[in-house]
């Protein structure tokens, strides 16, 4: 606990580092994968549906704190819906990624949502809904307003990005980090003033369990 | 975890006067000759073999196949609980063959104008605009989708499509459907159909409830070869799925559309028809090793034992569809057709060039009951070196993440790190370096150890046809040699463009390619030397000492 109310206010040379795992989900082809390889090479690719899933890294300088994103980058198709439960456990952040061209991934994004909210509280896991492929605007099926409604309504951060033509897509993964800094301060902080002596007293028993060992 | 099979000794010899005794590995005669045991033919493992013994596709093919034997059509036939009757497979059968497409007429053309045609089935009333629903793929009522030379085909026993490597699934429901009719109007009389010839085609049938594999070749292979292929299909399924939950899902739902769940992996299939119409490995039963001088594998494969973990079971490195390195934990074998799925998934995949990957993965031949997890990542961005860790636990990513560090780790302080880059800028060897003049190409299998040898085809086989033109000798050969039954051990072929030499022994197989002006005489001699060669650089061409954790 003490080690974390360092954040709120860092003492010069002291950069704790946080590592957090962000999950990609959504239907098949939106372009989970491309987000990732975008955001983590800064490159593009047509690539084939992934297996499985793959795992990168990313770490990243904030004022505060640095921030090592685990991103695990899933396989949309269904054959690995039964394993992805697996993937998404545990995880501090996640992108529900939709194809703006096609109405139906939105509608399975929010399938994930439902499942997201079985698993976890409000307040364990940001949730960002991406609606990525912006450079196929022309034949787009959900209209920005849409996506931005429904995300305003359930809380969830919102962006449309393209992995295509670099848009958004480090902004998205910035703004995931920032939400998920702002949320370790805020822990720190609360619930209030009072809640110091609280936790002192709790470690003061702990440590009077030790010493009676 | 592992089936019994797994458990069995290495290598066992089928035939019984050629017992190896315990002494054989470190007798290892420097001038093979025919009566090689197998165990000291150049290759042979000196400390037991890496994979699971196989006598090459006849494991695959021959009915006592393990497991799959116990879902055979053989099997199957004997059961009184088989729900249709004659005659509403009959009926079906008049019902589907009203709706031939422009496929099944052509084939049914050709058919009846070749002299042997055997099947004329059913009245013809097309419906050929059934067939324009094909979208994005090729149009299969255009002449180009015919004249393809390998078609394959996969469907359920509710005559439902599965997969088909050219042209889209829905365009060919009916066409498949009418497969299906044909398997099942000869199973209701307790007969299997296995191939139809006709005019330069071949049609193999390929049964492993609750799948019909279908093959429409116009190839030089056997009818065999062509089966052993479509198992690899079958293979290939299992991988992504498991025969446990395959079966599941058709006892579940008899017309389950298979589809769905295969979606986005037919790639993988593609390309292993694709690979398997190039790559040797396949028809040999056998994996092909990275050349590389003994010290540094030695250095490799020990860098792999110690980065071990408790759920690891194979440790394998490669390099394109060479193997560089295999660790296995102790009295667990891999089988060479796991393997060959598992480089096919990795060469059909660019995706694992970026990150790690962490994928659940079947090895049907190893257990198809069931998951392992496989890591998979390239060591370096630019170079073809791709580590692959399997293991059981798919909790364990991190675990196994941290093996793959910890054999980088060790491959850099080894120093080895530059060797593997050299042995990578010539993955193949030339045949120039045997020294014999007429030689062309050829390929030699140690049958103790499940590897083979064989170096870069060159000219005049640069063409890709060319190419495809000289595995398809080896094919016939093969096919010839492997005949269940009329085997042969020697065969001598002479054609316009090359003369081919093939010579199956209880060790090893030798298939050599030779200059058409070459005499009989001068292959035999060719062979002598070329054997002493193998033997005097086996330990660059082949693993001798397979590690386990």
């Amino acid at each position: 606990m003490a080690q974390k109310e360092v954040l709120g206010t860092p003492p010069e040379g002291i950069h704790p580092t946080y590592p957090y795992k962000v999950v990609l989900l959504g239907s098949t082809s939106v372009g989970k994968s491309s987000l990732a390889y975008r955001y983590v090479k800064n490159d593009f690719k047509e690539s084939l549906p992934t297996v499985g899933c793959s795992f990168f890294t990313q770490m990243l300088n904030m004022e505060v704190a640095t921030v090592k994103l685990e991103i695990w980058d899933t396989a949309g198709q269904e054959k690995y819906q039964s394993v992805c439960h697996l993937y998404y456990r545990g995880a501090h952040a996640a992108l529900l990624v939709y194809d703006i061209t096609n109405k139906e991934t939105l509608n399975r994004a929010k399938l994930w949502l439902r499942d997201l909210e079985k698993e976890f509280l409000p307040d364990e896991i940001v949730i960002a809904l991406v609606g990525n492929k912006v450079d196929l605007a022309a034949e787009r099926e959900v209209a920005t307003e849409e996506g931005e409604e429904f995300a305003r309504t359930r809380g969830l951060l919102f962006m449309e990005t393209s992995a295509k033509s670099n848009y958004q897509v480090n902004d998205i993964f910035m703004a995931i980090a920032r939400e998920l800094l702002q949320r370790e301060q805020e822990k720190a902080r609360a619930p209030s003033p009072h809640g110091r002596s609280t936790v002192t007293l709790g470690e003061s028993r702990v440590r009077t369990g030790c010493c009676r060992l | 975890m592992a089936a019994d099979v797994h458990k069995k000794k290495g290598w066992e010899v089928p035939n019984g006067s050629l017992t190896p005794g315990d002494g054989q590995h470190t007798e290892r005669s420097e001038s093979p000759t025919p009566g090689l045991a197998q165990g000291t033919e150049p290759g042979a493992g000196q400390e037991g073999a890496m994979f699971v013994h196989t006598r090459s596709y006849e494991d695959l093919t021959s009915p006592e196949d393990g497991a799959a034997a116990a879902r055979s059509p053989e099997e199957r036939r004997g059961e009184p609980a088989e729900p249709t009757t004659m005659e509403q497979i009959s009926k079906d059968f008049s019902e589907l063959s009203t709706q031939l497409t422009g496929m099944a007429l052509d084939l049914e053309e050709e058919m009846r104008q070749s002299k042997e045609g055997k099947l004329e089935p059913s009245p013809q009333t097309t419906r050929r605009d059934s067939v324009l629903s094909g979208k994005e793929e090729e149009d299969v009522t255009m002449d180009a989708w015919r004249m393809h030379r390998k078609h394959v085909f996969v469907l359920s026993e509710a005559g439902k499509p599965v997969y088909s490597r050219y042209g889209s699934e829905e365009a060919l429901s009916s066409t498949m459907g009418v497969m299906m009719a044909l398997v099942s109007f000869l199973e209701a009389e307790k007969n299997a159909i296995r191939s139809i010839h006709a005019d330069g085609y071949k049609v193999v049938f390929v049964r492993r409830s609750p799948l019909v594999l279908v093959a429409v070749a116009r190839t030089r292979q056997s009818e065999q070869e062509i089966a052993h292929e479509l198992l690899y299909i079958y293979y290939q399924i299992l991988s992504l799925l498991t025969w446990t939950q395959l079966n599941h899902i058709f006892q579940q739902k008899q017309n389950y559309d298979l589809r769905r769940l295969l979606a986005g992996s037919e790639r993988i299939t593609d390309n292993l028809l694709d690979l398997m119409a190039h790559d040797p490995s396949f028809l040999m039963g056998a994996v092909r090793c990275l050349p590389l001088a003994a010290s540094v594998r030695d250095a490799v494969s020990s860098s792999l034992q110690q980065a071990k973990a408790k759920s690891l079971v194979f440790s394998v490195l490669l390099s394109g569809n060479q193997l560089v390195s295999l660790v296995r934990k102790k009295d667990q074998f891999l089988h060479p057709i796991d393997l060959h799925l598992l480089f096919n998934l990795i060469s059909s995949s660019s995706s694992f060039r970026e990150g790690e990957a962490w994928t659940p993965i079947c090895l049907p031949k190893f257990n198809s009951s069931g998951f392992f997890h496989a890591h998979i990542s390239y060591l370096e961005q630019e170079m073809d070196l791709c580590l692959l860790l399997v293991s059981t636990d798919r909790e364990d990513f991190f675990t196994v993440s941290d093996c793959k560090r910890r054999f980088q780790e060790r491959l850099r302080r080894r120093g080895v790190h530059h060797a593997l880059q050299e042995a990578l800028r010539t993955p193949f060897y030339s045949v120039a370096q045997v020294g014999i003049p007429d030689l062309r190409h050829f390929i030699y299998k140690s049958k103790s150890s499940g590897l083979f040898t064989s170096p870069e085809i060159e000219a005049p086989y640069v063409q890709e046809e060319e190419k495809e033109r000289l595995l398809g000798l080896y094919q016939y050969l093969h096919s010839r040699a492997h005949n269940s039954s009329r085997p042969l051990k020697n065969i001598y072929f002479t054609g316009p463009r090359e003369n081919l030499l093939a010579w199956v022994t209880s060790a090893f197989e030798l298939y050599i390619c030779y200059s058409p002006l070459g005499t009989k005489a001068g292959a035999i001699s060719a062979v002598n030397k070329l054997m002493k060669w193998i033997r005097k650089e086996e330990d660059r061409l082949f693993i001798l000492t397979p590690q386990t954790y």
